[in-house]
């Protein structure tokens, strides 16, 4: 070897020892935020808030099967109990009674700060006669019985007020004291982990806790046929996840194992493999690193698309060993290299197209690929000959060559057919341009349809919150937000008294600000005046003021503790709720108040808001809102993409019937596969656009050799085997990735593995001067 | 008057086990009215209170298990017991419960709907039932099994004759007592 050899061989040496050393530390995420959008909007931010954090994507939906409903109900307490009492769980609902025995006695307790109704008005003698009079009426009705009881201490009936504006909802269906499902044959729970909803693990762990006391419980309860169907985000998650991975490990093992096979055909020499393989190792480490480094953590689909990564880095050693056989080493880089580095660079404007983009699994895809085939092609220029030393001894494939001449001659026939059919196709995927386009979201998403339905009914049994409206607003700390969150209340009340909203929730409720607790507590009057007064007000009434001592006490005692803070509802269920609705951020506080159905009037809730700082978001509009611009702005990174390769190829061709005959192919294989997608009855997503822009930008590789062969002879019989086989490994990567149940995949797979064929194919034959062998 | 006349047919065949008059009889004779519509008034009378609480007002329920209490006066509410589900409507605002979970209000609730459609089988589940007198004139007196319904309620007392309640007294646990008139509206 020279120093420049040697020199070459040691950087990339240790370039691949201290690539192998990032991607040990590397992160390897499969969540959603491979969806998320790196720089959302206001409302965007609240959508990745809840899909991160948010106490919906905790929630875990479970319905169990098997035994009799009494049986049923047994295992359904006891696996309340064991669940409630792992770490895991923030709350286990099932319907039981006794959960709401301490919001209860906290409600009851501090009443005087909670009411509504508590004014200076309501506690002066006519306030007072009003009132109480209001609370005897309620005696006297059927629901009495429940409220009698706190009569003497809660006259002005503050609890009913506060249980008043806590519309429950729809409540699930419920048998044997605990939540069943509509038909009854199953019971329900519902449950909120600790773990966030982006971490998968923690997801992960408590759906196997899950199952395992739930196995436990039912051994002990004897239900033989019981069975466990859960859902919820975290399942999603963890199943999606869980698709990747295998995808990932299965993908890539295949298309390895079918690109091994054609090199060892090619080659004959597992040393010459290996070589041949460097490149391609060295890509697939080079494109994990300059993801790692740029967004500190690898997406698992990034590295699932590895598999159409490995088919197509492979197609420069693959080049470097069948054309260099004969003519050596210094002839190959003088004749071939320069249009394979053209083909690197309409490769390299392909790719570098998806980093500028705002979805950042899309942006990680395009770096990693850039990064990829770029160190390849650099690994087999300036590295591979050294190591493969003069004159690698491959397969002549001469005899393959002239055979794919005769066969491209005899299909240039079939050139104005072709044109006819792509111009067909054309014609109909403009007609057809409207619906061809999947404009929902789920087309990105790995849940399976199945489970989407399941989810869908256990969601309704169990009249799970789907949270879709909300509005938001913000404040600079806890008290700044509670005060606007009580402000909007304000709007909100009008609308839920017109009917436009059934109703809202708000964490003020069980935790004013502590402005309004003050104005409350300031409402009260002390123990002398407030007996004077019922005295007054109770002249005559059925309920004589000497009877409401209690009450007299309480209110004494109310305005002893003027300040409830977030620590006094500790042990409640309405802590939780305040913690799923209050949060804090980085730059403050914000709070989350949740519309219940009916609530799709956004124009009017809208309105009621105007002026105000409240938001009001629609997660599902926001979610395909997101997709929308996700696709929009695709067809736009697709078009410079698209620019950059004609810019690039004009500005290396100079000349436009070359630069003609290059992009001819390409596009005629795009309209082609395209048209056969949706003759498959393929609605395109996002991942199909993509997958055209890399068509042309893969494609080019071979459309640029059959260019070469224009100016510079006839393209010799080597030249065109090495791209047969080069094309083969493309597609086999490429099209490796069809097999993938990942959506994201999937598209790109069968769009650029058939586009990759045709546009060898299409290429050869309407290179503008016949190749004769 | 034809209905009159088939109960006094059904007197006079009862006649030779006149003496022995029993629950499953009553509840049969209840049960023949698969759903109906009555007046109600409701006297209260509670400790706390210096007077009695009134108030009146309509009663609608059929063997389906459904229980609707229109209150007129003093303050207009209708209360609905529908299954499991009490919901209560006064003023426009209507709340909801599930008294599946609160097994003892219901048991306390369903003695109303359990006499009125004799439906034995859902008083059995919550009371002991004593009956005295004949079909023209008799008295069934309910006693809590329970110790938590105990809790709420003593006794209850309910009187009618010839297929029909007439009242039914309740005699809470404190003391406290309500006794609730109720007089058919013949439907058509």
């Amino acid at each position: 070897m020279t120093g420049v050899a040697r020199r070459s061989v040691v950087i990339w040496l240790l370039a691949t020892l201290a690539g192998v050393a990032i991607v040990w530390n590397s992160r390897f995420v499969a969540d959603m935020s491979f969806f998320l959008p790196a720089r959302p909007g206001a409302a965007q931010q609240v959508l990745v808030d809840q899909i991160r954090t948010g106490a919906v994507s905790r929630l875990l939906m479970l319905a169990i099967a098997g035994g009799d409903a009494r049986q049923r109900a047994g295992l359904s307490r006891d696996l309340r109990r064991r669940l409630a009492a792992g770490p895991g769980f923030v709350a286990v609902q099932n319907g039981e009674a006794g959960s709401s025995d301490s919001d209860r006695d906290f409600l009851i307790r501090h009443r005087y700060l909670l009411s509504p109704a508590v004014s200076p008005e309501r506690f002066t003698v006519d306030g007072l006669r009003a009132a109480i009079a209001n609370s005897i009426d309620l005696v006297a009705s059927p629901a009495g019985l429940m409220l009698k009881p706190l009569l003497a201490r809660d006259p002005t009936g503050e609890l009913v007020e506060l249980l008043g504006s806590l519309d429950g909802g729809v409540q699930p269906a419920s048998r044997e004291g605990v939540w069943v499902s509509r038909d009854g044959e199953r019971v329900m729970l519902l449950v909120q982990t600790r773990a966030l909803g982006s971490d998968t693990d923690g997801q992960e762990a408590a759906i196997a806790d899950i199952r395992r006391e739930f196995a436990a419980a039912a051994a002990v309860a004897g239900i033989a046929d019981a069975t466990l169907q859960l859902s919820g985000p975290g399942v999603f998650a963890v199943n999606s996840r869980e698709t990747i991975r295998s995808d990932v490990t299965r993908l890539s093992l295949i298309s390895t194992v079918a690109i091994i096979a054609v090199l060892l055909f090619v080659y004959r020499s597992p040393r010459l493999l290996l070589l041949g393989l460097l490149p391609v190792a060295s890509g697939a480490l080079a494109g994990v690193v300059a993801v790692s480094l740029a967004y500190g953590m690898v997406f698992g689909i990034t590295v699932g698309f590895g598999s159409a990564l490995i088919g197509e880095a492979v197609d420069y050693s693959i080049y470097y060993f069948v054309q260099s056989g004969r003519i050596g080493v210094a002839a190959w880089r003088e004749r071939f290299w320069p249009t394979i580095r053209l083909g690197v660079l309409t490769s390299v404007c392909g790719f570098g197209a998806l980093v500028f983009s705002g979805f950042p699994g899309l942006a990680q895809l395009g770096l990693y690929s850039l990064s990829g085939v770029l160190t390849a092609a650099l690994v087999t220029r300036f590295v591979l000959p050294h190591l493969a030393g003069s004159r690698p001894p491959a397969r002549d494939l001469a005899g393959l060559g002239r055979a794919a001449a005769c066969a491209f001659a005899a299909l240039r026939a079939g050139r104005w057919p072709v044109l006819l059919l792509a111009a067909l196709a054309a014609a109909h995927l403009f007609a057809h341009r409207d619906e061809m386009w999947n404009s929902s979201i789920s087309a990105l998403s790995s849940v399976s349809a199945a489970d989407t339905a399941a989810d869908q009914a256990l969601r309704a049994d169990i009249a799970a919150p789907d949270s879709r409206y909300m509005v938001v607003v913000a404040g600079a700390d806890r008290e700044a937000a509670l005060v606007a969150a009580e402000r909007a209340g304000e709007s909100l009340d009008r609308l839920v008294a017109g009917g436009v909203i059934g109703g809202y929730d708000s964490p003020a409720r069980f935790l004013p600000s502590l402005a309004t607790q003050r104005a409350r507590c300031a409402s009260l009057p002390g123990a002398d005046e407030l007996h004077a007064r019922l005295q007054a007000a109770q002249a005559g009434s059925p309920l004589a003021a000497g009877k409401l001592s209690a009450f007299i006490d309480d209110v004494a005692g109310a305005r002893e503790r003027c300040a409830l803070t977030r620590e006094a509802l500790a042990g409640t269920s309405l802590a939780l709720a305040v913690d799923a609705l209050l949060l804090q951020r980085a730059d403050g506080w914000s709070v989350l108040l949740p519309l219940h159905p009916p609530a799709g009037n956004a124009h009017a809730v809208r309105a009621a808001l105007a002026g105000s700082v409240a938001l009001f978001v629609d997660m599902k509009g926001e979610l395909d809102q997101l997709y929308n611009d996700y696709l929009h702005e695709a067809m736009l990174l697709s078009l410079a993409g698209f620019a950059a390769i004609v810019a690039l190829l004009a500005v290396a061709l100079r000349s436009a019937r070359r630069l003609a005959g290059v992009l001819l192919p390409l596009l005629l294989a795009v309209v082609l596969v395209i048209a056969g997608l949706g003759a498959c009855g393929q609605q395109l997503q996002l991942l199909h656009l993509i997958g055209m822009l890399l068509i042309v930008a893969v494609g080019s590789n071979y459309a640029l050799f059959f260019d070469r062969a224009t100016v510079g002879g006839a393209i010799e019989p080597e030249t065109l085997a090495s791209m047969l086989v080069a094309n083969l490994t493309t597609a086999i990567g490429f099209g490796t990735l069809a097999l993938s149940q990942v959506p994201v995949l999937h598209a790109v797979g069968v769009t650029v593995g058939p586009g990759a064929l045709l546009a060898l194919v299409l290429a050869a034959i309407f290179v503008p001067r016949p190749a004769v062998p | 008057m034809r209905r009159s006349f088939c109960c006094l047919l059904l007197a006079l065949l009862a006649m030779p086990a006149f003496a022995a008059f029993d629950v499953g009889e009553l509840m049969g004779e209840l049960a023949r009215h698969r759903g109906g519509r009555a007046k109600f008034v409701e006297k209260k009378t509670i400790a706390l209170l210096d007077q009695p609480l009134m108030s009146s007002g309509e009663m609608t329920y059929s063997a389906s298990g459904r229980l609707e209490r229109r209150t007129l006066t003093p303050k207009p509410e209708t209360m609905v017991l529908d299954g499991e589900v009490l919901s209560i409507e006064r003023d426009r605002k209507k709340l909801t419960v599930d008294l599946a979970s609160q097994p003892e209000a219901l048991a306390f609730i369903d003695s109303i709907r359990g006499t009125l459609t004799g439906n034995r089988a859902a008083l059995e589940r919550n009371y002991l039932l004593h009956l005295a007198g004949s079909s023209d004139k008799w008295t069934l007196t309910l006693l809590p099994s329970e110790p938590k319904i105990a809790a709420l309620v003593q006794r209850i007392t309910v009187s009618g004759g010839r297929g029909r309640v007439r009242t039914i007294e309740y005699l809470q646990a404190d003391g406290d007592r309500s006794l609730l008139t109720i007089e058919p509206i013949e439907s058509r």
